[in-house]
């Protein structure tokens, strides 16, 4: 009688284990394999055409954590991730909450401010770097904000925008959140639209102002929503790199070099595919890692 | 009985069918390239072979360049390459690609018939395809490649615009062009441009001017690692861009600007002077038919040497080795390069020949480019290039100059530390 029931209980959980069989082949296909392979190449040196590859275990590994180029790329995709995080999400957030209430053109407002996030990355950033040219013809500037800045009596501030240090990353990352925003401000909106407005109503009536309203029922309501943002933000912006290839080309000396593009010049440029594997790997581990810990935070907030 | 009978009918229908359709192919030649300016000539050219000898040829465009690049690597990985393609790579890799049995070897077809095909091309347009004996690169001698137009890389000068600034006639030296390009920043005219937003291109400029200052043979020697970055003519090569700069000779902006947006400002007429290939000459005529400007080498600095430029091959297609239509690609490139083909695609793109019998019927500008032909030298042509790791440090370096965050000396002590750490790893990793 036993044996009939393992036997039934393997037979459920091997028609089980079919069901979900395709979504596992598809997983293991395109995401496991592809993740061995690279970890598997981060350990050799290779250049991406030849048929043999020197394997070199952890050298790739102790050279990049020597490498002072990639952790400046690092720290110029914090940068760019702190503006996104402030900037972005603090715009993103106060846009969503206007346009949660009854006011005018709620609709068109929805429709303007979501079209930035659905604009091409290279067109954006053609556009952007067009509007940032410090060029003249004339004597007069050519790029549009130097033109408006010098027409409208400022023109101790025109300026070379992307080709100043102090200015370019500054220039880029204020683009991103200009072309993210939208982003945010979708999540927001679908977000403030699920709290209930009895509270808002009960919080009135307990003689609660705007701030109150805001700190006591908007932001503990919202708490979750902020929170995936920030991870989506963290996420997005630090893999950011389509924008910096199409605003500043190859670069402002390292100025403007962000992971992805240290990782682009390593296959690329000097080819060698191991190592670009490597920051890859590096990389990946340092996101999964942030992630990790932000849903840790998350989770603690949501029981708090 | 029937059901095995539909079954044997069926095996044997799609056996047919899959042969006809190898059949069909073997009269088809696929040609991958990246050219959008040549896009709608080579159409015609392929609807013109075609109509000749009954084979098919399809031009498949991908651009730009660099995705097109990583195209080729990825299917010379997956060995789905075309039939003809071009390597927008260094050397080296072009070496790998051989090795990796994917390159037919030329040299016999360019041998034959009294090495008529061979001497029909610019040398040293077929110079950058080819491998000498006792190369660095591990490849058996021979030409793997054929060029279908040649180019070089030379400075020009807007006419109108230096006559605003009194100068009558371009500069002969490097003194005299700083000199120029104050004076036309008197008059509010931006004096130098070039896409040096595209590393190789400041790295062109640099390289022209060490082989001026130094000599390629010193040169050289500094890839071997046997002269320091810290020599003072390689200080020398640092400081003209410093000088540059101190001459207010370069255009706003030039160190993150793409070459199709320098391309732009000299057409536009926002620069005096312009460091571009001969491809410029299709481009200026585009944006400006009227624009009234002449072509000159990079001024020197040593006029004991010459001015040696960067220039050869302007685009190659190589032959897929494992490609059942081989000989017919092959035969295709030859009719690509023969002098009517060659006349084509000057007159509608405006680009230099690879055909030397082709030059009679070229825009005299381009003819001022195709005459400095024999100054040309190429990194794909040196015994021994630089590690490209130190070479991002050298451009950037260059970049850093430019924008006043470094000087000369500084940025010659990091390139310098830079080779000797590359040095190192690729000693110890010799000995693994």
């Amino acid at each position: 009688m036993s044996k009939r029931s393992a036997l039934a209980g393997f037979k459920v959980n091997f028609e089980n284990f079919l069901f979900v069989l395709p979504a596992v082949a598809i997983f293991a296909v395109f995401y496991i394999y592809p993740f061995y392979e690279i970890f598997n190449l981060s350990l050799h040196e290779w250049n991406g055409i030849s048929l043999t590859k020197q394997f070199i275990g952890f050298d790739n590994f102790r050279e990049l954590f020597q490498d002072a180029v990639w952790w400046f790329s690092m720290k110029n995709a914090l940068y760019i991730t702190f503006i996104a995080l402030t900037f972005q999400n603090v715009l993103a957030f106060a846009l969503a909450m206007a346009c949660d209430r009854e006011i005018r053109l709620k609709g068109f407002y929805r429709m303007i401010f979501f079209i930035p996030p659905v604009l091409s990355e290279i067109v954006v950033g053609l556009i952007w770097s067009w509007i940032l040219n410090a060029g003249q013809q004339g004597g007069e500037p050519i790029g549009l904000l130097n033109f408006a800045l010098d027409r409208f009596g400022f023109p101790n501030l025109v300026h070379n925008w992307l080709s100043d240090p102090k200015t370019a990353l500054t220039c880029i990352a204020v683009v991103h959140s200009w072309k993210g925003f939208g982003w945010g401000f979708v999540i927001f909106l679908a977000g403030f639209q699920t709290i209930d407005r009895q509270l808002y109503e009960a919080a009135k009536v307990d003689g609660a102002g705007f701030w109150d309203s805001f700190w006591n029922v908007t932001i503990p309501m919202m708490l979750p929503v902020i929170m995936v943002v920030i991870i989506l933000t963290i996420l997005g912006s630090m893999q950011a790199f389509v924008l910096i290839l199409s605003m500043v080309g190859q670069g402002l000396v390292y100025h403007t070099e962000v992971p992805v593009t240290r990782i682009l010049f390593a296959m690329t440029g000097s080819s060698r595919f191991g190592y670009a594997c490597t920051m890859g790997v590096t990389f990946g581990g340092i996101l999964i890692v942030v992630s990790y810990f932000l849903n840790l935070m998350s989770k603690r907030m949501k029981q708090a | 009985m029937k059901r095995t009978i539909a079954l044997v009918l069926s095996i044997c229908l799609v056996m047919v069918v899959g042969c006809a359709q190898r059949t069909g192919d073997l009269n088809k030649i696929v040609i991958w390239h990246w050219m959008t300016d040549r896009d709608t000539a080579f159409q015609e050219l392929a609807r013109r072979y075609e109509q000749q000898t009954g084979v098919k040829v399809v031009f498949e465009l991908y651009a730009p360049s660099d995705v097109y690049s990583h195209k080729i690597v990825a299917s010379a990985q997956a060995k789905i390459l075309p039939d003809i393609f071009g390597i927008l790579h260094k050397k080296h890799i072009v070496a790998e690609f051989i090795k990796s049995g994917v390159v037919a070897d030329l040299t016999t077809d360019f041998n034959a018939d009294g090495k008529a095909w061979r001497n029909s091309l610019f040398p040293r347009a077929l110079a950058v395809n080819q491998f000498e004996a006792d190369n660095p690169y591990g490849v058996a001698p021979g030409i793997y490649g054929v060029p279908i137009d040649v180019t070089n890389i030379q400075m020009l000068y807007n006419k109108a615009l230096l006559a605003k600034a009194g100068v009558t006639e371009p500069p002969q030296t490097y003194e005299e062009f700083l000199d120029v390009a104050q004076a036309l920043y008197r008059v509010g005219i931006e004096g130098f441009v070039s896409g040096w937003g595209e590393l190789w291109m400041v790295e062109c400029f640099a390289s022209n001017y060490a082989f001026n200052i130094m000599g390629e043979d010193k040169v050289m020697a500094t890839h071997r690692g046997e002269v320091p970055y810290t020599d003072p003519d390689w200080i020398a090569v640092f400081d003209l861009f410093k000088r540059l700069v101190d001459h207010h000779a370069l255009i706003e902006g030039v160190v993150t600007k793409a070459n199709k947006y320098a391309e732009q400002d000299f057409a536009l007429e926002r620069a005096a002077f312009a460091f571009n290939g001969s491809w410029c000459v299709n481009v200026y005529h585009e944006m400006n038919p009227e624009l009234d400007y002449g072509v000159m080498l990079p001024p020197r600095v040593n006029m004991d040497r010459p001015m040696r430029i960067w220039g050869g091959a302007g685009s190659s297609f190589v032959v897929n080795d494992l490609s059942l239509r081989k000989d017919k690609a092959i035969a295709f490139l030859k009719w690509l390069t023969a002098k009517e083909q060659q006349v084509f695609l000057a007159e509608k793109t405006k680009n230099l020949p690879a055909n030397r019998t082709a030059l009679s019927s070229i825009p005299q500008v381009l003819a001022d480019f195709a005459a400095a032909m024999d100054d040309t030298t190429h990194p794909s042509v040196w015994p021994l290039n630089e590690d490209p790791q130190v070479v991002e440090v050298f451009d950037k370096g260059l970049q850093s100059i430019i924008i006043g965050e470094k000087t000369p000396a500084q940025v010659a002590a990091e390139v310098q530390k830079a080779k000797a750490a590359r040095m190192q790893k690729q000693q110890k990793r010799s000995q693994m």
